[in-house]
């Protein structure tokens, strides 16, 4: 990768302003495997365990013990490849990268670097406005995730929590092919996607499964030559993930055209405090001395083994996009939003398969069911409205049982544990639609008698605006019957008497 | 019953001529009596040797015994013993003990033998005589003024000093056959893979293997039979079914040819040495074997490739030695920086950083290819050439070291002349072969050994031959008259 530094490029024009630079991004994604043991060893991978109570002799380091490969974590990886369309070496080795930290019990991380287990892929993208992109894979490897060092409440000292040492990662690097940060973003929730339906990942980016290190640089546009480059690390929010960019872009561009040089360094961005500070320059970068781990044989991925688990993929979020378009007939848009998360896209499918309604079911999970879920922080696996209760209730409200007032209240119900599904709210509360016309035309006349001035007023007025004032006693009338009341009739009754 | 061998003192506790109960006393006595002399031992485990003694006896009374229930064993100092301090001949391992027992150890201590302590080492098993142990170097039982051999010194001497019944050592580059050699006694290195590593402190883990050193072939065969076999916490060991290694110890030699490479028999070689190995080769064609000239061409590149390659991966296996969560660290250290670089300059000895300083040039940033690459290639070299050369014969024979025992302190500010004395042993680490040690005679007073390499996971043939050897020969039964 040549890096030509933009000030080296000065002209008679510089500064050039914002919308004359591009921005260039490149990912290095960790995603925690989600085994039940770890990468070398058999101890559990169980996340917020008290402290160092799950590493056994092999994640410790200790003297003469040996690392032997977990099957799964292999399996997964090779799913991950399949999933993106890359090539799966079906020779990988494992090698040493060797470093002192007090978090790294061997002083060395077994990782892939010359025979990675994943190789060139892709990945496409959907952006805000529609338009599509495909953001190259260049390789992802597996290694073995670090300890924690704890610099807090230690009398001076630091603690370490070594449960996560030997945790399975998948390290997946891509090509520089991200131009802004709503791309970077993009990019990031749809291989969020694309490991949490494999379900190779558990997806919880707060417990750092996965996290994101951003390589950007920025050159004038035009330029062929990429910029020097910075890394941020360890972003574990898309939010933070963009705040970062958005930090680090401007950043450069104001170095540089106050005739400073961009430096290549890693960095680190609070996202409590929206800071960034520089973390070590490349020239404080260590020697790895990376070589062949002899403890362990290459790893060799036989054509059957290939085949079984090309059998056991799942629909992938693009196909399953494409499907929800053609064949439920959803809108891109619904489709993409639904096709993105394996548990929102088996909620959608449940409820629209049972209510036999994908219409109503893509806007109520997307409504009603988003909604409460972010407003009470939850992700939709811990719904107490099912799949199936949702269904029910769509069921009544296709049957006329309900009204679409009603059934918003009868899925409040739901969601507040009143009942175990629609049906149970319906009856208990009594909610079914009133269509019978005596019950109907008592209510209106209530309300014709409690509002007579209004009525005078309604007669008195042209015919022209007689329709938008009918509203009013329409709304009075539904309040009257608690929403249960067919609009359609109401309307058509009120509309009667008042025109008589 | 001391000077008896491992497979007599088998068969005597068998007919209940003793018990294990009086067989590792007396050996408990001897070592209090004798091992102040030679240092073959680090820790002597009595108190657990004699629980172990009568719960053999008690097993044995059930019927419940196997040919090593009972059998006085010592183990090199850095196969992990649970409960019992693991040095591996470090400063820095001083205190150190392991919550887990290694495979081999837990192997024979479930076939009943007794621990009877651990053994006297180079540190990390890193050295060809035994002076680079922080618990002091160990002396030959033949002649104290002369080197016992190493790394696994302390496990040769305590054998040929009838101080073990038998012992474990492990074999990076000659570990085993050089040491057994020099104290006149019997030692086998299996082939790469045969023996779990698990538990085994790592010197260079493509190399190391563990083996039997013991007074006879029939002995090293019993403890293989129980040593052998797949660990599934070893990725490197074979899933490779164990023969019984004593089934053909009586084979008739008839028809075998024996190789010797010229190489073996060129320039640096003791002529009383030669002469041995030419006496030994000698009394193998009265057996009935054919002896056959053979070329190893790339021999004198096996001395750099392994100091390329051993250095290299002890660089990197040595780094969990840093202080922070075992063994030893240094007094008050200011920052990490200096608690790494104190706790790992005061806690190693000179011949260990040596290595550590040698394997991280090696592997650096634009030597890699120069260096340890290159060196990988030669050791693909070195394994056809034994593969060619076993294309025309069963057995390569020859020396197992250029002269019998130095004198100690002799080459200790030499490393280079140390390393070379290693010619003959490197190259079956580097091709994974096996190789062992029998005692041949003496050569300027002190023991020679016949060094046998065979094919890959011929053992069975190794100690075949091995035994029909020693059924003409004596050498193996003479041992130090002062011991």
């Amino acid at each position: 990768m040549s890096q030509t530094t933009p000030s080296q490029l000065k002209t008679d024009n510089w500064p050039l302003s914002t919308d004359q630079w591009e921005t260039v991004i490149g990912l290095e994604i960790h995603v925690q495997l989600a085994t039940k043991t770890k990468i070398f060893s058999g101890a559990s991978t169980a996340f917020g365990a008290e402290p160092n109570t799950q590493a056994c002799a092999v994640d410790l380091g200790l003297p003469g013990v040996l690392p032997v490969v977990n099957e799964e974590a292999i399996n997964m990886a090779i799913k991950f490849g399949l999933g993106i369309d890359a090539e799966i070496n079906k020779v990988n080795v494992f090698e040493r990268k060797n470093y002192f930290y007090p978090d790294l019990p061997k002083g060395y991380q077994t990782t892939q670097l010359e025979k990675p287990i994943v190789g060139a892929g892709h990945v496409e993208i959907t952006l805000k406005d529609g338009s599509t992109k495909t953001v190259r894979i260049h390789h992802a490897h597996l290694e073995e995730d670090a300890g924690k060092s704890l610099h807090e409440d230690y009398h001076g000292m630091s603690g370490i929590d070594l449960n996560r040492a030997g945790t399975p990662l998948i390290e997946i690097v891509t090509e520089p092919d991200m131009r802004n940060a709503e791309e970077a973003v993009a990019f990031a929730k749809k291989l969020h996607s694309i490991v949490t339906t494999l379900g190779i990942c558990d997806g919880e980016m707060s417990q750092g499964s996965m996290r994101f290190d951003v390589n950007v640089s920025v050159r004038p546009k035009g330029q062929k030559e990429l910029g020097t480059r910075t890394e941020t690390k360890n972003l574990n929010s898309f939010k933070f993930m963009e705040a970062a960019i958005l930090k680090e872009v401007e950043r450069q561009i104001d170095l540089i055209e106050d005739g400073g040089d961009v430096i290549q360094e890693t960095r680190l961005y609070n996202g409590d405090t929206d800071e960034a500070r520089s973390m070590r320059s490349k020239e404080e970068a260590n020697d790895y001395r990376y070589f062949p781990c002899p403890d362990l044989l290459p790893v060799l991925i036989e054509d059957s083994r290939l085949e079984k688990l090309r059998a056991e993929m799942p629909e992938m979020p693009d196909a399953k996009k494409a499907r929800f378009v053609s064949d439920l007939g959803l809108s891109e848009v619904d489709a993409e939003i639904l096709s993105g998360d394996q548990a929102t896209a088996a909620f959608f499918e449940t409820a629209a398969n049972i209510s036999g309604d994908a219409r109503l079911a893509s806007n109520w999970v997307l409504g009603e069911v988003s909604k409460s879920l972010n407003a009470n922080s939850i992700g939709i696996s811990e719904s107490p409205v099912t799949a199936d209760m949702l269904a029910g209730l769509i069921t009544r409200i296709k049957d006329n049982t309900i009204t679409g007032k009603v059934a918003k209240q009868v899925f409040e119900a739901l969601w507040k544990g009143d009942g175990k599904n629609a049906d149970e709210i319906i009856e208990k509360q009594d909610l079914r639609k009133v269509t019978d016309t005596d019950a109907i035309e008592s209510m209106i006349d209530e309300v014709l008698v409690a509002n007579a001035q209004q009525v005078e007023n309604y007669r008195a007025a042209p015919p022209e605006k007689r329709s938008k004032m009918i509203g009013f006693f329409v709304g009075q009338a539904m309040r009257a019957s608690k929403g249960k009341a067919d609009p359609g009739m109401v309307n058509q009754m009120l509309k009667e008497k008042l025109d008589a | 019953m001391y000077d008896k061998s491992l497979s007599e003192q088998s068969r005597a506790l068998a007919n209940g001529e003793l018990s294990s109960l009086e067989l590792t006393q007396l050996y408990l006595d001897r070592i209090k009596k004798l091992d102040g002399n030679y240092n073959s031992y680090i820790t002597v485990t009595e108190d657990l040797a004699l629980e172990q003694a009568k719960a053999a006896d008690e097993r044995r009374a059930t019927g419940d015994a196997s040919a090593l229930t009972g059998i006085p064993l010592a183990h090199k100092d850095l196969f992990c013993t649970e409960g019992v301090k693991t040095t591996c001949g470090s400063k820095i391992l001083d205190n150190f003990i392991a919550p887990y027992e290694s495979t081999v150890t837990h192997k024979l201590k479930e076939a009943g033998s007794v621990m009877l302590g651990k053994t006297n080492m180079d540190e990390f098993a890193m050295g060809s005589s035994n002076e680079n142990s922080y618990y002091g170097a160990v002396k030959n039982p033949w002649d104290t003024q002369a080197i016992p051999g190493g790394s696994s010194g302390g496990s040769a001497a305590c054998v040929a000093a009838r101080l073990a019944a038998g012992a474990t050592g492990t074999d990076t580059g000659g570990s085993i056959r050089q040491p057994a050699s020099h104290c006149g006694i019997t030692g086998l290195k299996p082939t790469y893979g045969r023996v779990s590593r698990y538990g085994m402190i790592a010197y260079a883990s493509s190399l190391d293997q563990a083996g039997p050193m013991t007074r006879t072939a029939e002995d090293a065969a019993l403890m293989l039979n129980v040593m052998a076999g797949f660990d599934h916490r070893d990725s490197t060991c074979l899933d490779r079914e164990v023969p019984d290694y004593t089934a053909h110890l009586n084979d008739s030699l008839e028809g075998l040819t024996i190789g010797l490479p010229k190489e073996y028999f060129s320039t640096g070689l003791d002529s009383e040495v030669e002469q041995r190995v030419r006496d030994a080769v000698a009394e193998y064609e009265k057996l009935g074997a054919r002896v056959k000239e053979v070329s190893l061409p790339n021999l004198e590149l096996s001395i750099p490739s392994y100091y390329v390659i051993a250095p290299a991966e002890a660089s990197s296996n040595l780094s969990r030695f840093d202080g922070a969560r075992f063994g030893y660290r240094c007094e008050n250290p200011e920052d990490l920086m200096d608690m790494y670089k104190r706790s790992r300059s005061e806690g190693f000895g000179e011949e260990v950083k040596r290595r550590i300083l040698v394997g991280t040039y090696a592997l650096s940033a634009g030597y890699y290819d120069a260096y340890y690459k290159k060196a990988q290639k030669i050791r693909r070299l070195i394994r056809d050439d034994f593969m060619n050369a076993f294309e025309q014969c069963d057995i390569i024979m020859g020396p197992n070291a250029p002269t019998s025992a130095f004198n100690i302190g002799e080459k200790s500010d030499d490393p280079v002349a140390m390393y070379l004395s290693d010619i003959y042993t490197l190259s079956v680490n580097l091709a994974g072969l096996p190789g062992m040690s029998v005692p041949a005679g003496m050569a300027n007073g002190r023991p020679v050994g016949l060094q046998m390499i065979g094919r890959h996971f011929d053992e069975s043939g190794l100690l075949n031959a091995a035994h029909r050897f020693q059924q003409v020969t004596d050498f193996h039964k003479q041992f130090p008259i002062n011991s």
